[in-house]
């Protein structure tokens, strides 16, 4: 059970953190606009040459396996929506780190994703 | 293909635009990419691990075992190749748009993971846990009447 809650917990800080990096240094390469795969071969270079992408990665790649220990004890229809409790550290993140406009409007979406993920966890308990 | 952006500004009047406008649209299209490679990677994994069974035990060396063992699966390596699609949608689209939108948008998977998992693997999921997914799925239009992109680059 201390394992389980350990890897929930690593799926939502280690994969959000990883997100926001991600998304740091896509910002920081700047937008695509070429879809050819050459263009989006310069652009996964460019991505590689960003010190966030590394941190991202590193942080993705643990919630990833934390991710694989979690889906050998329990259902996927359980596991994927309990992740989603990352959005609130998600928005908020984007707020503060990447100093995007979360509006209220934005912020009442956040919360009702949370609270949809209550339900799928009591749903579960239920059964 | 290649295409101009424009880059939304929250204005009054711009809801009417969405749809037709390249920045929604090129969003829209990585989202649906997200959506349904997500939740199929997800999916995948999950049935490949399932036949692997429990770590014998979490030291270095069981653990080491197990990866290997997984590495060995076709269905973790779909999963895989799925979820590296999902990466590089999710990575793409946000070099324009905000995470705090794509993040949330990007939730209807939890709608599509729930169906795999019900109609695919058989799993069974409670009419809670459906009322739950329908009310993300209303926490995912909330955000997705925002606009996707309220910062400059950096």
């Amino acid at each position: 059970m201390l394992a389980e809650v350990i890897f929930f917990f690593l799926i939502m800080v280690a994969g959000t953190a990883g997100e926001l990096s991600m998304a740091r240094a896509m910002r920081t390469v700047g937008e695509v606009t070429d879809f050819r795969p050459g263009g989006l071969i310069r652009v996964a270079l460019r991505a590689l040459g960003v010190s966030w992408t590394w941190l991202g990665l590193a942080l993705m790649t643990l919630a990833f396996f934390a991710l694989l220990a979690v889906l050998t004890v329990e259902n996927v229809s359980f596991v994927v929506p309990v992740t989603a409790l990352s959005y609130a550290v998600g928005a908020l993140g984007g707020s503060l780190f990447l100093h995007e406009r979360v509006t209220r409007t934005r912020w009442a979406g956040v919360l009702l994703v949370c609270v949809g993920v209550m339900m799928v966890l009591l749903g579960k308990r239920w059964g | 293909m290649r295409c101009r952006i424009l880059r939304v500004q929250d204005s009054p009047g711009m809801g009417r635009m969405k749809s037709f406008h390249p920045l929604h649209f090129k969003t829209y299209i990585l989202i649906l990419l997200i959506v349904i490679f997500g939740p199929l990677g997800n999916m995948l994994l999950g049935k490949g691990m399932k036949s692997l069974g429990t770590v014998a035990a979490w030291t270095p060396a069981g653990v080491s075992r197990f990866v290997t063992f997984a590495l060995t699966s076709e269905l973790v390596w779909m999963g895989i190749g799925s979820l590296i699609v999902f990466f590089v949608a999710y990575a793409l689209v946000l070099s324009w748009a905000d995470y705090s939108y794509v993040q949330p948008t990007s939730a209807f998977a939890y709608g599509t993971a729930a169906l795999l998992g019900h109609f695919v693997l058989g799993e069974i999921v409670s009419t809670v846990q459906w009322a739950g997914i329908m009310v993300i799925c209303l926490g995912v239009l909330f955000v997705g009447r925002t606009p996707p992109s309220t910062t400059e680059p950096i």
